[in-house]
């Protein structure tokens, strides 16, 4: 296992089953009455927000006290730390306090790797955003989501994605989830298509590992998962697309197209959705939708992540099931 | 002593030859001239170029002195074997007024490590809405000829129109940083496969493009002269070829780090690697080195741009753009283009000394290595090998790419009309 998570394409095959196999075992502790492991007792864990995202911090600070890790919060928006240098002066402030790992989002792509590979820091660095770069653990958990649901809780163990067919609509260009999760899928063998008008599509997308088309009624009926990223309203305003309207009559995901979808496929979405634009409600409170399972597992995913990165080590190799937690907190 | 014996330089790269300096200006070029009363300088197996001449250098004086001063910068430039460079306008004040650039010609002047030719803005304060008094510039002790907002173009085709119209009375010339406004909104590199993988905003090669294809039109139109600026992709090699085949009064430079360097480099997200325009692709690269060669761009300028270290060790987005390149230039360009065979040392001379001192029509710089000639020239040792160490750096700044990259070739002196501003590789 790596010392840093900041890419997904930085995982292997090896390296992603074990973090969704490892999440599994997570999940079981998440059934159990108490819900805690020792396993980072000791630990410190800072969450480094340089950008709003409560659900994404609640997520992973979930996962930390799960993990009985010490957790520090510290958001940086709103001070004075639009600045780069601050980045640094930040992280090496974290450094003295002799932290062990730092959660960070942050709104510059690249920031989470500047942090992990400057010299600034010897502290775990998992990237929970950065930019229009990267978002793995996100990544990671929608991976979770298809193969508990395509391939099974149990039967999926130890198994990849492979053969299996996933697209993506909506707002590539400025994605980091889409950039992730393509990385991801094919490393876990899926197919994957994107599926955005070209304006949402980056120059240079013809060297990703995927298919790309404009018809999202030709894609759905070939599908075994859908998902609907975000399509902000202001994209608009900069001529991405004409209006609202034009774009979930063109890429949004009703109730009729849904239909055109095997009846095995699944909706997801990495929140928070836009109603009305990407998807209607009656797509995201059907029962094919996952988004609320998406945030239940993000915090498995999240947990094994922390667990592999600080706690697990190698032996994690031979012993994925963590020991339970031995006494009450 | 006022009397200095080169003996056995290859003269513009070609058979060895002695070449005596007495006073100001050069006395003689032959063989076995006598050294008496001469201090002698062996110059066996190196290269005697004109001194260098750069029409693109970012002083930062006045207004940013924590990063580069007047002093520093010639120093600098010296050390890298120039004996001319153009500073560039955009300062604090800006070099919009006659004012500013007496100030910055002065200052020049009293370093005497390099003439400094101030560059007059084009517009007031860089903003592109109103014309800068161009001819008072023009007029002033600094003589100013070259004029150019540089970093930041002029977008406006009207403006562009009559800056272009304008200097003609003085056979001025406007500079051109081609970057079209809007197509580069947020952009932090080349728009390509690299910044599609690693998620930073695309400056597109048609932002500059579209650019240069418009100022050569409009050049054309008015029989102006224009001059692109640091010219970075392909496509605008093919535009600036056209237009040169219509006979249009266009000339163009390309830098050293748009010759070696891709944006493969920024998947590190190391803002050392940050630079307007961005480092393009191979391709690219390719292009400028053979329209180097073939002349289509005319000559090499450095595009030197300090930063203080703290605007560049932090993340890609928030980091300043530019490198340093005075003091790495010739190396660069011995190593793409000389060792590859591209140039021989005649040519990078014509491309590096008297093609930039025409388009800034400087007098004195830019001449023939010939008796009578002022003695400007930069000796070479062009067998040298060795890893650039910034520590070494005459500039205050240290933000070059190239830190422990090894470099071909040293400048062990430079003369500045006679005088010795750099010996033995070492700044006098
Ligand atoms: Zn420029």
């Amino acid at each position: 296992m790596m010392r840093h998570l900041i890419s997904a394409a930085d995982l292997t095959k090896d390296d992603a089953v074990r973090i969704l196999d490892t999440a599994e075992e997570m999940a079981r502790v998440a059934d159990r009455p108490i819900k805690k492991l020792p396993t980072l007792r000791g630990r410190t864990v800072v969450n480094l927000f340089f950008e709003d995202s409560t659900r994404t911090r609640i997520s992973f600070e979930a996962a930390e006290k799960r993990l009985s890790a010490d957790v520090i919060n510290f958001s940086a928006k709103g001070s004075s730390v639009s600045k780069g240098e601050s980045l640094k002066d930040t992280a090496q402030t974290l450094e003295a306090m002799g932290v062990d790992a730092v959660v960070i989002r942050h709104g510059a792509s690249g920031a989470p790797f500047r942090l992990a590979t400057s010299g600034w820091i010897d502290a775990a660095v998992v990237n929970a955003g950065d930019g229009t770069h990267q978002h793995p653990t996100q990544a990671l958990l929608d991976a979770f989501t298809m193969r508990r649901r395509l391939v099974g809780r149990d039967a999926g163990l130890g198994q990849d994605l492979a053969g299996k067919r996933v697209t993506l609509v909506g707002d590539i260009l400025h994605s980091r989830v889409a950039r992730s999760n393509v990385d991801l899928l094919h490393t876990l063998g899926a197919e994957v298509t994107l599926v955005a008008p070209p304006t949402l599509l980056p120059v240079g997308v013809g060297s990703w590992p995927c298919e790309v088309s404009y018809d999202l009624d030709r894609v759905l009926p070939a599908s075994d998962a859908v998902m609907m990223l975000r399509v902000q309203r202001e994209r608009m305003n900069a001529a991405f697309f004409p209006t609202e309207r034009e774009y979930s009559r063109r890429y949004g995901l009703d109730g009729e197209r849904m239909a055109r979808m095997p009846g095995h496929a699944l909706v997801m979405h990495p929140g928070p959705m836009v109603r009305g634009m990407e998807i209607t409600a009656e797509v995201a409170d059907s029962e094919r939708c996952t988004v609320v399972e998406q945030v239940a597992n993000g915090v498995s995913i999240r947990m094994a992540v922390l667990y592999l990165l600080l706690g697990g080590q190698d032996q994690t190799a031979q012993q994925t099931a963590p020991a339970p937690a031995t006494e009450e907190k | 002593m006022s009397k200095t014996l080169i003996r056995g330089a290859k003269v513009l790269g070609g058979a060895p030859q002695d070449v005596l300096i007495d006073g100001e200006r050069i006395e003689a070029v032959g063989e076995g001239l006598s050294a008496e009363g001469a201090e002698v300088v062996d110059a066996a197996g190196r290269v005697l170029l004109p001194g260098l001449v750069d029409l693109h250098t970012h002083l930062r004086e006045p207004g940013r002195e924590d990063s580069e001063t007047v002093l520093t910068g010639t120093r600098a430039a010296a050390a890298g074997g120039f004996t001319a460079v153009h500073a560039m306008a955009n300062t604090f004040p800006v070099a919009d007024t006659a004012g500013v650039v007496e100030q910055v010609w002065r200052l020049g002047r009293e370093s005497g490590y390099c003439d400094v030719q101030p560059v007059g803005a084009v517009t007031v304060g860089l903003e592109g809405k109103k014309l800068a008094e161009l001819g008072a510039m023009h007029d002033s002790a600094a003589g100013v000829v070259v004029f150019s907002d540089d970093g930041k173009c002029v977008d406006d085709a009207v403006i562009m129109r009559r800056a272009l119209e304008y200097v003609k009375a003085f056979d001025g010339v406007v500079a051109q940083h081609a970057q079209e406004p809007r197509l580069t909104e947020g952009a932090q590199m080349n728009e390509g496969v690299v910044s599609a993988e690693l998620g930073l905003g695309g400056w597109p090669a048609v932002a500059e493009e579209s650019i240069i294809a418009r100022d050569v039109l409009l050049a054309a139109h008015v029989g102006s002269r224009v001059h692109i600026c640091h010219l970075s992709t392909a496509g605008s090699v093919e535009i600036v070829r056209w237009a040169k085949s219509k006979g249009w009064n266009v000339t163009a430079e390309v830098t050293p780090h748009h010759l070696l360097l891709t944006d493969e480099l920024v998947r590190s997200y190391d803002p050392v690697y940050k630079v307007n325009p961005p480092l393009r692709t191979e391709r690219d690269v390719l292009a400028l080195r053979e329209a180097l060669a073939d002349g289509t761009i005319d000559c090499v300028a450095t595009d030197h741009a300090p930063h203080p270290h703290e605007d560049k060790d932090c993340e890609w987005a928030a980091a300043a753009m530019g490198m340093v390149g005075l003091e790495t230039a010739l190396s660069v360009v011995q190593h793409t283009m000389v060792d590859t065979g591209l140039l021989d040392w005649a040519q990078l001379a014509e491309r590096m000394s008297f093609r930039p001192a025409a388009i800034g029509r400087l007098t004195g710089q830019g001449r023939p290595v010939s008796p009578g000639e002022p003695a400007n020239l930069t000796l070479v040792d062009p067998a040298y090998r060795g890893a650039v160490d910034p520590a070494g750096f005459a500039s205050r700044s240290r933000n070059t790419p190239y830190e422990g990259r090894e470099l071909p070739g040293r400048v062990t002196h430079t003369w500045l009309r006679g005088r010795a501003t750099v010996a033995d590789g070492k700044l006098v």
